[in-house]
């Protein structure tokens, strides 16, 4: 476990949290990425303010990090740009489909206890799982 | 106001990425890679950043439950409880996603910061799913609709 990072995870999970927390005591709304992200695509919707807003805090922060002399990692991604956009359709029909991702589900909805969000979090999760065992260790070798 | 406290929310959920370093897709396959349990490779800090984050957000949930927010006359809980197929698939096909690349939403958009092309690409196709979703769902309720409507017609 050479690369587990417990101290800064906790921090960085508190964080998360105090974020969702704030935001339903400000705002009366749930901290769910790809619901806040979804709305704010969908032409219907009418309440764009606070979606744009935080999705520009939410690009902020890493750039104040590195303003502020913290080292924010280049993302290392798959070669394949088709990959990455199979993937990234594949992320954004599924959470509008499944109502939620990682945080509306996996921090806000078992925060709740919501057995809906606790069946989508393990369903994404074995999933995740599926296909990272086989591309790295079946398909890439 | 309440577009003012979003954008402090979403900045402090952005310092939460960073900081946990789940702005890294690789940090995140290294906890999704669970043949690194017998190999001592497997980084478990995803499941540390989520166990923190659900401290503290169901204790202030619950804390927050009885309350009106200060910005809006009521608080807007998910009403929805049915396990049914829609939300296992999406669930499924989110899943199948976030396994090639190691992004999901969140730190999808937190990484646009970095200008990366992958992940401009990434958000990008990110964004299409999700209208297509939308249109899709809209154009099956409107055909519903006129489904519908054509039955009262012939019923009066």
């Amino acid at each position: 476990m050479a690369n587990f990072t417990p101290i800064s995870a906790a921090i960085g999970g508190a964080l998360i949290g105090l974020s969702a927390v704030l935001l339903m005591l400000f705002d009366g709304r749930i901290a769910g990425i790809s619901g806040i992200l979804g709305g704010l695509l969908n032409p219907q919707t009418k309440d764009r303010a606070w979606r744009a807003a935080f999705v520009v805090g939410l690009i902020a922060a890493p750039v104040s990090a590195v303003l502020a002399g913290y080292a924010v990692p280049i993302p290392q991604m798959p070669k394949s740009f088709i990959t990455i956009a199979v993937a990234g359709l594949l992320v954004g029909f599924g959470t509008r489909l499944g109502s939620g991702c990682t945080s509306g589900h996996g921090i806000c909805g078992i925060a709740r206890l919501s057995p809906r969000s606790i069946a989508a979090t393990m369903v994404f999760m074995v999933a995740a799982i599926i296909v990272v065992a086989l591309t790295r260790h079946v398909i890439g070798g | 106001m309440p577009a003012l406290a979003s954008l402090v929310c979403g900045f402090i959920f952005g310092l939460g990425l960073v900081i946990s370093r789940m702005v890294q897709p690789t940090k995140v396959l290294g906890f999704l890679d669970v043949f690194g349990i017998p190999s001592g490779t497997w980084d478990p800090s995803l499941a540390v950043v989520m166990a923190a984050g659900l401290a503290v957000t169901g204790i202030g949930y619950a804390l927050l439950r009885p309350r009106t927010p200060i910005f809006d006359s009521q608080s807007r809980w998910p009403t929805a409880t049915a396990i049914d197929r829609p939300l296992l698939t999406g669930a499924a096909l989110f899943g199948i996603g976030w396994g090639l690349v190691g992004l999901c939403p969140g730190p999808a958009i937190a990484d646009l910061a970095t200008l990366s092309p992958g992940v401009i690409v990434f958000v990008i196709a990110m964004a299409i799913g999700m209208a297509a979703h939308d249109l899709w769902q809209s154009r099956a309720a409107a055909q519903l609709e006129r489904k519908f409507a054509g039955l009262t017609a012939a019923d009066g």
